[in-house]
């Protein structure tokens, strides 16, 4: 489904990724966690298209094509979905307006008819119920005024309406209370299907003990350093990350 | 960061929709300004004497005025000598009884300007007075209204067919003196709307007018004049557009409003006068005058506007709350790009006792467009209580365009409670991606954005108006995504 192969990427003339290199598979859940500042956003911010970004070497295959040629929009309707570690506040424009917008040019994008707003509201009336969405939620401007949680839940909410075929999930566990998590995670998990995957960036293991993940990498300094399985996030947590760069520099 | 800034401005250029001219024969003065053109304007409409007197008597008066030059807006002299005062559509005959003796080719035009007028009169229910150059061409659903005992007809019949009223009101808010422009409207005008809602009678539908420069070189310069007896309600709406030319044409119109004890009169725009080329090449100069009179106790004068067009606008439309608890509103959108530019706002004149305003105006420039907003709240050592509300945003789209903010607070009682806020930002490159992520084009992406900012202001028209205040807004910040 993705295989990015030895990118690079940087910012305003500073290198960022130095060299990743990671296949997805469909159905498959990777996690990436890694220090602050390790390019763990950036990573997620060039395979969604953010402008700003060059990239210096390597390239992006997505379901058979060149991701990194396409524009971000092309990108969201071809299925690829971020939800973002800072949601953005869109001041007037109501919620159900955007989103149906956006679910609208993906089917567009699919040769499906477009949704009018009576089948819409029908259509995310139960997702919202599942991550326990108010009602009035659809009325109130893109992320406006929402609490910190309540704008990561509208990303998962987002994410259930227009289901991506790869979803890239930046720390959405960060700022979640603990019944928040529960249900975003079980909203992230509802979306799991064999022809689907989903990229998750967290630092934390109390998200991966629900959203179960089938490969655990670790990014520092803009490389994968190390890869392994659902266990090296629980690893992670205990010893942190100082062992995994020290093991790192004796061998190289 | 910098394709960015180029992808938005791309998409800012924008091509003007309602730039056809209308091929209709025409019945022109020769240009130039004297006292013998107005009087050949009065005697074509076969106006009243009094009505002469006060032509000349404002056009003496303006000879002796200079242009303001205090707008924060730059263009060359303009030429007065060098412009047509009147031009009308030649009829057959007698003016048109219906519109079924409209000229076809007028209909026509408005079909193509989006407003079938039929079609519209079945459909929305919607009066239309449609002002071509400076002559009013028809009149509907005047049956209906007059009912009612509303009066809605072109000014000229007005002044035929009620002229105690015209006399009573004409210049009442808007005297001749007040400023150049105003002046030179009361020397000139040839036509406009009048519309008078009796006692107690709430209008039993939106009332509207369409404004349309077709002829090359002429002025426009309409007036208009409502007046809303005790306890009486109407809406009000008005929408222009004119045809590409390479020269600039003047627009200056006076708009009159007059509100008794528990009138609410309502009154929205929606411009689009010709905004010039992307190289900042014709368009129309739109100077207008407009103000309402809250005269009467609990009475209520709001103006909306939406404003896209024109190269320059300098219009301030304003209320005199003169009545103790009266309310004046203001709801703005201004829209300048390419090379246009608008330095717009209100005055609220506070001087009955509890009287209230409010001012919400919301300037969008793009490309190397400037936008003023400049704004006066006085309260009078008369208005004890008085309240007003101020909130001015500008957002810029681009880094070539400016904005600008001249509010002036004059408070002489203390009893008075004034807020200003005031925002300055940039449309969010965040923003633009964040929808990007989810599917939509940067095209539509602004579009959303923008109409989202200003959706205060395009709650408070009609609806049908929102719909095409949205769309304008959509048109004039379209075009080729780079
Ligand atoms: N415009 C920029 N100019 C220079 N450096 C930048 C710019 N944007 C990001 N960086 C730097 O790139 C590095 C990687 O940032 P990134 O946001 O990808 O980290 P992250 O792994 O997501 O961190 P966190 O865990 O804190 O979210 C950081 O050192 C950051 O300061
Ligand atoms: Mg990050």
């Amino acid at each position: 489904m993705l295989e990015i192969r030895n990118l690079h990427a940087g910012i305003d003339g500073k290198q960022i990724l130095k060299g990743v290199t990671l296949t997805i598979n469909p159905g498959e859940v990777h996690a990436i966690m890694g220090p602050n500042g390790s390019g763990k956003s950036t990573l997620s911010a060039v395979l969604a298209g953010r402008d700003g970004y060059e990239v210096t070497a390597g390239e992006v295959i997505y379901q058979g094509k060149s991701l990194l040629e396409m524009a971000p929009e092309e990108r969201a309707r071809e299925g690829v979905f971020l939800a973002f570690q800072y949601p953005v506040e869109i001041p007037g424009v109501n919620s159900t307006y955007f989103l149906k917008a956006a679910l609208n040019e993906v089917r567009k994008h699919h040769g499906l008819v477009e949704l009018d707003a009576i089948e819409f509201l029908a259509l995310v009336k139960d997702k919202m119920k599942a991550l326990e969405l108010r009602e009035d939620f659809l009325k109130r401007p893109v992320n406006e005024g929402f609490s910190g949680g309540e704008k990561k839940k509208n990303e998962i909410f987002q994410m259930a309406v227009l289901e991506p075929k790869l979803a890239i999930l930046d720390e959405t566990d960060s700022g979640l209370d603990i019944d928040a998590l529960k249900v975003v995670s079980a909203g992230v998990n509802r979306l799991r299907r064999a022809d689907n995957a989903q990229l998750v960036i967290t630092h934390y293991q109390r998200l991966l003990a629900y959203v179960i993940p089938d490969f655990v990498h670790v990014l520092c300094d803009g490389r994968i350093v190390r890869s392994g399985g659902k266990e090296l996030a629980l690893e992670l947590e205990q010893r942190g990350y100082d062992w995994i760069l020290s093991e790192r520099n004796h061998t190289a | 960061m910098s394709t960015a800034t180029e992808t938005i401005e791309g998409l800012v250029k924008q091509d003007y929709k309602y730039g056809f001219v209308t091929d209709i024969e025409n019945e022109s003065a020769p240009p130039g300004l004297s006292e013998d053109i107005v009087r050949l304007i009065s005697s074509k409409k076969g106006e009243p004497e009094f009505l002469l007197e006060w032509r000349l008597r404002a056009y003496r008066y303006w000879l002796t005025m200079t242009p303001p030059d205090w707008p924060q807006v730059h263009y060359p002299p303009i030429d007065f000598q060098d412009i047509i005062y009147y031009s009308a559509p030649k009829r057959r005959g007698d003016a048109p009884k219906s519109l079924d003796e409209v000229d076809p080719k007028l209909l026509e035009m408005y079909a193509k300007l989006g407003i079938p007028l039929r079609e519209r009169e079945r459909l929305a229910g919607v009066a239309v007075d449609a002002v071509l150059d400076s002559v009013s061409v028809g009149t509907t659903f005047k049956e209906k209204l007059a009912e009612k005992g509303v009066i809605f007809c072109s000014f000229s019949e007005a002044v035929r067919e009620h002229p105690d009223l015209v006399k009573k009101h004409l210049g009442s808010v808007v005297p001749y003196t007040d400023n150049y422009y105003a002046a030179l409207n009361s020397a000139v005008f040839s036509d406009g709307s009048f519309c008078y809602i009796p006692k107690g009678v709430r209008c039993p539908m939106e009332l509207s007018t369409y404004f349309r420069i077709n002829a090359a070189k002429s002025g426009q310069f309409e007036r208009t004049l409502i007046v809303a007896e005790e306890g009486s309600h109407v809406s009000y709406l008005e929408g222009c557009t004119a045809p590409m030319r390479d020269e600039n044409q003047l627009h200056a119109a006076v708009v009159e409003l007059v509100a008794m004890d528990g009138a609410e009169i309502k009154y929205s725009t929606v411009q689009n006068w010709y905004p010039g080329d992307e190289n900042g090449r014709g368009g129309i100069f739109n100077f207008v005058t407009k103000r309402g009179l809250a005269k009467g106790r609990c009475s209520k004068i709001s103006w909306t506007q939406v404003e896209t067009g024109s190269a320059i606008t300098w219009k301030y439309p304003s209320c005199i709350l003169q009545g103790d608890n009266s309310v004046g509103e203001f709801y703005s959108v201004a829209v300048t790009n390419n090379y246009q530019q608008a330095d717009t706002g209100t005055k609220m004149i506070h001087i009955g006792k509890n009287t209230k305003s409010t001012i919400i105006s919301k300037g969008i420039s793009a490309g190397r467009g400037q936008n003023s907003y400049r704004g006066l709240v006085k309260i009078m050592k008369s208005a004890s209580h008085a309240r007003n509300f101020s909130q001015c945003d500008s957002l810029l789209i681009g880094n070539r365009c400016g904005a600008h903010t001249f509010p002036y607070i004059e408070v002489k009682n203390t009893t008075a409670r004034v807020e200003h806020e005031a925002t300055t930002s940039k449309i969010g490159e965040d923003q633009i991606f964040y929808c990007n992520q989810r599917g939509l084009s940067t095209q539509d992406a602004v579009n959303m954005i923008v109409n989202g900012y200003c959706k205060e202001v395009f709650r408070q028209l009609p609806m049908e108006f929102a719909v095409e205040a949205q769309k304008l807004l959509g048109v004039s910040l379209e075009g080729s995504v780079g």
